[in-house]
């Protein structure tokens, strides 16, 4: 035979890797669409109006992946790992191996959705409980929920919640002078269009009468451990309420926020075992007592009991979120921190009580060491009672002092002119405190037996129990912690096992070679405060993907601060806002927003302060123009921004997309378009060409960051060059417009996820998996319509990137709900769509461009069966209640019982789709929402309850 | 005793100058399984169209819009921990509140049974 030379690309990491169809699957999907080629289903499907001009393109073609890791070395090799005392609520932390390679680089932990399927979510809402249950403990308070997105944001959320909740008619709000800097520029930000007054001052100097809610900082910005129960009882007096921002690490030793009185505890457990990653991302925590638990924000988990009275976890009272609530919702969050939240809580489970509060007090000995050491040197160290922090009076030498930190290889904190910070962790050493005592000119040995000096006073130290719950209890052998965290994970479906194709959310491919480097050192263990030298790496990679991705979008400028999705919106209103207001144009405030946006639209825009104005949706899912124009009109002087999505909700590339921008503007309007859509545009369509104005982008939907079962996520704002200088700053940067983060990049150390997905795609890879995402969505349709009917297309009978297949008929001819079809789907070894949104009793599917065809056909088999079963009910072959769409989810109890169903167990157990010995199996019936809802229990509940559940 | 009905789906039976206030059977029913209702306090006042309180069921949240102008004398504290009533039994044990009108005639603007039944049908 002779030698031929092949053209197969063996390193094209685009079309091999991460686009799922092949080209021969590619050419037998476009017959069923109807197409002969992927241009001419782009051509019929993407209005010409609004294309593109120019192809997508970053001076060649997309990097091999060793070419790709090669390149992100050379540049993450720029960041230089010091070691960083700086604190300010970022700490040196151990991520115990177990827990790194079983969770932070498992892909069944970080590919899995937000849980709003319980019945396959139940391995992370354990984990998740467990979070709840460790931050309740440590705080003293009756109830936490399952993560917010930083430290500065929960505080502000606190801030609101005191709104909501205290009784007190006042208008201020008080926050104590030490608090974090990000967490006072944060409250700022957050309070100042909603026109809270906020005084920033010493606590002693806190009139209790004139405020709604004061925040206190435990241990304070520079080490001050206070005792805070005096002040709290007389907020009480005025009806107003108490907010405690604590270290959760400090609480392992010190009285509880609860123990003072407080209302409501937040913090961040970045320093339990996730890395500072130059400022994110890490789980903030918020807690409070029961009595204001309908007022917290953020996500619940709770415990219900499936259909067989079996112990199950759930998401609690979702009716307080901007999904079910929208303007009238707690607040805008919906992605959190949940991957971080669950590292967090397995380092709870992994050390124990016992474990925290040895670390704790270690790293409070070492810094015992460490004062003393200074104060032998001559220096003046405050304060008295310290946890892990105290501040250092050096009057001129302050540079010198901090030049010395860094030759010996240390980052200590400015603090004022004359001041140095240290704050020490469990990553101390004592080459550390001896490097710190030669930076102030100290050359002594550390000596810990020596010196076991506490500074602790007994009236500060805790007396109450913590993390008594026997899951904190495990024997300690790594071999039981780590079948615990395979258990879990085990019960869940992530996208390591089967396609999720949830509408609107984007669960493509999270390529590990994307993730390789987010645990890098360099990437990993940076300070977000760090000098900026030592993050010159950070800056470079920043600085390359937010150029590529102004390319993509057509816009000017990028701000990578938003923490989420919700937060970019947040974010882009409030650089709206100050655009107009520093054009003299401040009293605009209305906001139009279709009735069929995403719930955090509405929500985030009452954050701003402005007035929502909904549009209608015309018979075929589009915005209403007639209706559009009419509002527009009734409110030109007040028009602020109108809010869309394109494509739009519904799925289809509207044709007047550019007529609603022109509309927007020609009353003085800005255009926000929503960028939760972004997979069917990129290469194709920028945002900022078709008439935006400002965009989020989620990098944890297009751009691969992994969802991590409910965050972390990343939602840049994408302007135009007008609203530029009104983009949010950061006080570490001396801007003067405030932060909507607690860090000046948001959550940088997952950045490299998306930079390794442009890098490896290219322009061209990129735009072809645009296609593809749409070829695979019209595909689905075309094989589905056979048995549902596809609610909208667009006027050349396309849908987008995602369909909707409505299922209401089948409600009425055969009593099967859109939740029968969603819990049939997981015996079919599927996550659900997304359902009833944007319309109620339908489902929305979106497969992305990463599903190969095999998998989309195991999908259209699945819910043609689903079909074929409802129609069996129709025809009155099959029982209207007891059937397997009714009974659904089966599990392995409903097996083994007794069967007495008019169907077989086979039926049950193995439907179209469903993957013979790979079949995934229900850990629980389908979950009871309103038992859990009435009897609302946040914490792990006792193993008494197990028993019983059992029985 | 007559019993009225608004476009927000409440009921309203009165008598004399007081009355009792409920969601309807069929608004129990849209809601599904309602897990949570929040209410305001007796002695609290109110006009027509002010919001008076909220509905949760698992999936929905629902404000209830007061029919008519006037002034709290007692919410049904037993729906605080028996929500469920408002399913059970939405005009009878499950009402909402006992309230004293303000204004008589603005029932004339309201609906009786067959003119909601037809407005829902």
């Amino acid at each position: 035979m002779p030698f031929e030379l092949t053209t197969y690309q063996a390193y094209d990491f685009a079309n091999r890797r991460h686009i799922g169809p092949s080209p021969s699957e590619m050419e037998e999907m476009l017959k069923v669409v109807g197409f002969d080629s992927l241009d001419d289903l782009i051509d019929a499907t993407v209005p010409p109006s609004i294309r593109q001009k120019d192809a997508l393109d970053w001076g060649g073609p997309g990097l091999s992946e060793r070419d790709a890791l090669y390149h992100m070395r050379e540049v993450a090799e720029k960041n230089q790992v010091l070691t960083s005392l700086i604190g300010q609520g970022y700490y040196g932390t151990t991520t115990p191996a177990p827990i790194l390679r079983n969770i932070l680089e498992n892909p069944a932990w970080y590919t899995a959705y937000t849980p709003y399927q319980p019945e396959i979510s139940q391995g992370r809402l354990e984990a998740l409980l467990n979070f709840q249950t460790m931050v309740s403990d440590l705080t003293g308070l009756d109830i936490a929920n399952a993560s917010l997105l930083d430290e500065s944001t929960a505080a502000a959320e606190a801030m609101t919640m005191a709104k909501r909740s205290a009784k007190s008619k006042a208008n201020a709000f008080f926050v104590d002078e030490n608090c974090h800097p990000q967490n006072i520029a944060v409250i700022q930000t957050r309070a100042e269009p909603l026109g809270i007054e906020v005084i920033v001052g010493n606590p002693d100097e806190l009139d209790p009468a004139s405020v709604f809610g004061a925040i206190f900082q435990y241990p304070g910005t520079y080490g001050h451990v206070r005792d805070f129960t005096g002040l709290i009882e007389k907020l009480h007096e005025n009806k107003a309420l108490g907010i405690i921002a604590a270290d959760p690490l400090a609480l392992a030793l010190l009285k509880s926020p609860g123990e003072m009185g407080a209302d409501i505890a937040v913090g961040s457990t970045q320093r339990f075992g996730v890395p500072m990653g130059f400022g994110g991302p890490h789980a903030a925590y918020m807690a409070c007592k029961d009595a204001f638990k309908r007022s917290m924000p953020g996500r619940i988990i709770g415990v219900s009991v499936d259909s067989r009275g079996k112990k199950a976890y759930r998401l609690a009272l979702q009716t307080r979120e901007q999904h079910i609530r929208r303007e009238k919702a707690n607040s805008n969050v919906c992605t959190a921190q949940a991957l971080l939240a669950v590292i967090a809580s397995m380092y709870a489970v992994y050390h124990g009580p016992d474990g925290i509060k040895a670390i704790a007090q270690s790293v409070h000995r070492k810094t015992s060491r460490m004062a003393k050491g200074l104060e032998s040197l001559g220096f003046e160290v405050q304060p008295d009672v310290f946890f892990d922090t105290i501040t250092v009076e050096v009057g001129a030498l302050q540079g010198v002092i901090l030049n010395a930190g860094v030759a010996n290889g240390i980052n200590l904190r400015k603090v004022g002119e004359t001041r140095v910070g240290i704050s020490l962790d469990e990553q101390t050493r004592p080459e550390t405190i001896e490097a710190v005592w030669r930076a102030f000119g100290g050359n002594m040995q550390d000596d810990s037996e020596a010196n076991r000096e506490y500074r602790l006073p007994q009236h500060a130290l805790r007396e109450s129990e913590y993390l008594t719950h026997p899951i904190f209890h495990l024997n300690r052998a790594e071999a039981e912690i780590t079948r615990y965290m395979r258990r879990l994970a085990d019960r869940d479906l992530a996208l390591d096992r089967a396609m999720i194709p949830l509408g609107s959310c984007t669960m493509k491919l999270n390529a590990t070679i994307e993730m390789i480097p987010v645990t890098w050192p360099e990437f990993s263990n940076l300070h977000p405060f760090v000098p900026e030298d030592q993050a010159a790496g950070y800056y470079e990679m920043i600085a390359d993907l937010n150029d590529k991705l102004c390319q993509i979008t057509g816009y000017d400028a990028i701000s990578q601060q938003p923490n989420s999705g919700a937060q970019g919106e947040y974010a882009g209103l409030l650089t709206i806002r100050n655009y107009h207001k520093a054009r003299g144009e401040g009293h605009r405030n209305i906001c139009l927003i279709p009735t069929s946006a995403h719930g955090t639209n509405p929500a985030s825009a009452q954050m701003v302060g402005y007035k929502v104005v909904p549009v209608k949706s015309d018979d075929h899912g589009n915005i209403d123009i007639a209706d559009f124009r009419e509002k527009a009109e009734q409110y030109s002087d007040d028009l602020a921004a109108c809010m869309i999505t394109y494509p739009s909700t519904h799925g289809v590339f509207e044709e007047t997309v550019q007529e609603v921008c022109q509309i927007t503007h020609d009353h003085g309007g800005q255009v926000y378009i929503d960028g939760a859509n972004m997979n069917a545009m990129v290469g194709l369509v920028q945002p900022g060409k078709i008439g935006g104005d400002v965009s989020h982008l989620n990098l944890h939907k297009t751009f691969c960051i992994p969802h991590g079962g409910g965050g972390p996520g990343m939602g840049p704002i994408g302007v135009k060059a007008h609203l530029e200088p009104y983009l949010p700053g950061h006080p570490e940067y001396g801007s003067s417009v405030g932060p909507v983060s607690a860090a000046p990049f948001g959550s940088p150390s997952i950045l490299p996820v998306s930079w390794a997905y442009v890098l490896l795609m290219g322009g061209n890879g990129l735009t072809q998996a645009t296609k593809v995402a749409i070829l695979n969505a019209n595909y689905i349709a075309a094989r589905l319509k056979q048995g549902y009917d596809i609610l909208y297309t667009s006027e050349t009978g396309r849908v987008a990137h995602e369909c909707i297949l409505d299922t209401r008929a089948l409600a009425e001819s055969a009593g099967v709900s859109v939740d029968d079809i969603a819990k049939r789907l997981i015996d079919n070894g599927f996550h659900a769509p997304t359902m009833s949104w944007p319309v109620a009793g339908t489902l929305m599917v979106e497969p992305t461009e990463s599903e190969p065809k095999a998998e989309l056909d195991r999908f259209c088999d699945a819910m043609l069966s689903i079909r074929a079963e409802a129609q069996d009910i129709i025809d009155g072959k099959m029982d209207a209640e007891n059937n397997p769409l009714k009974n659904a989810p089966h599990t392995v109890a409903d097996l083994v019982g007794e069967w007495n169903r008019p169907y077989s167990r086979e039926q049950a157990c193995y439907p179209a789709g469903s993957l013979d010995v790979d079949k995934y199996w229900s850990p629980v019936n389908r979950v009871d929402n309103a038992y859990g809802d009435r009897n609302l229990v946040c914490t792990c509940p006792p193993m008494s309850d197990y028993a019983e559940a059992a029985e | 005793m007559t019993t009225y009905y608004s476009e927000e789906h409440e009921w309203i039976t009165v008598e004399g100058d007081t009355a009792t206030v409920g969601i309807t059977a069929h608004a129990a029913e849209q809601l599904g399984e309602i897990v949570y209702v929040e209410q305001k306090d007796g002695g609290d006042t109110f006009e027509k169209g002010d919001e008076i309180g909220v509905v949760e069921s698992v999936k929905a949240a629902s404000e209830i819009y007061a029919p008519v102008d006037g002034e709290i004398l007692e919410a049904n504290e037993a729906l605080a921990d028996a929500p469920a009533k408002l399913n059970e039994s939405p005009e009878g044990e499950g009402w909402l509140y006992k309230i004293k009108l303000s204004d008589t005639s603005q029932l004339n603007d309201l609906m009786d049974l067959d003119g909601y039944k037809s407005f829902i049908a």
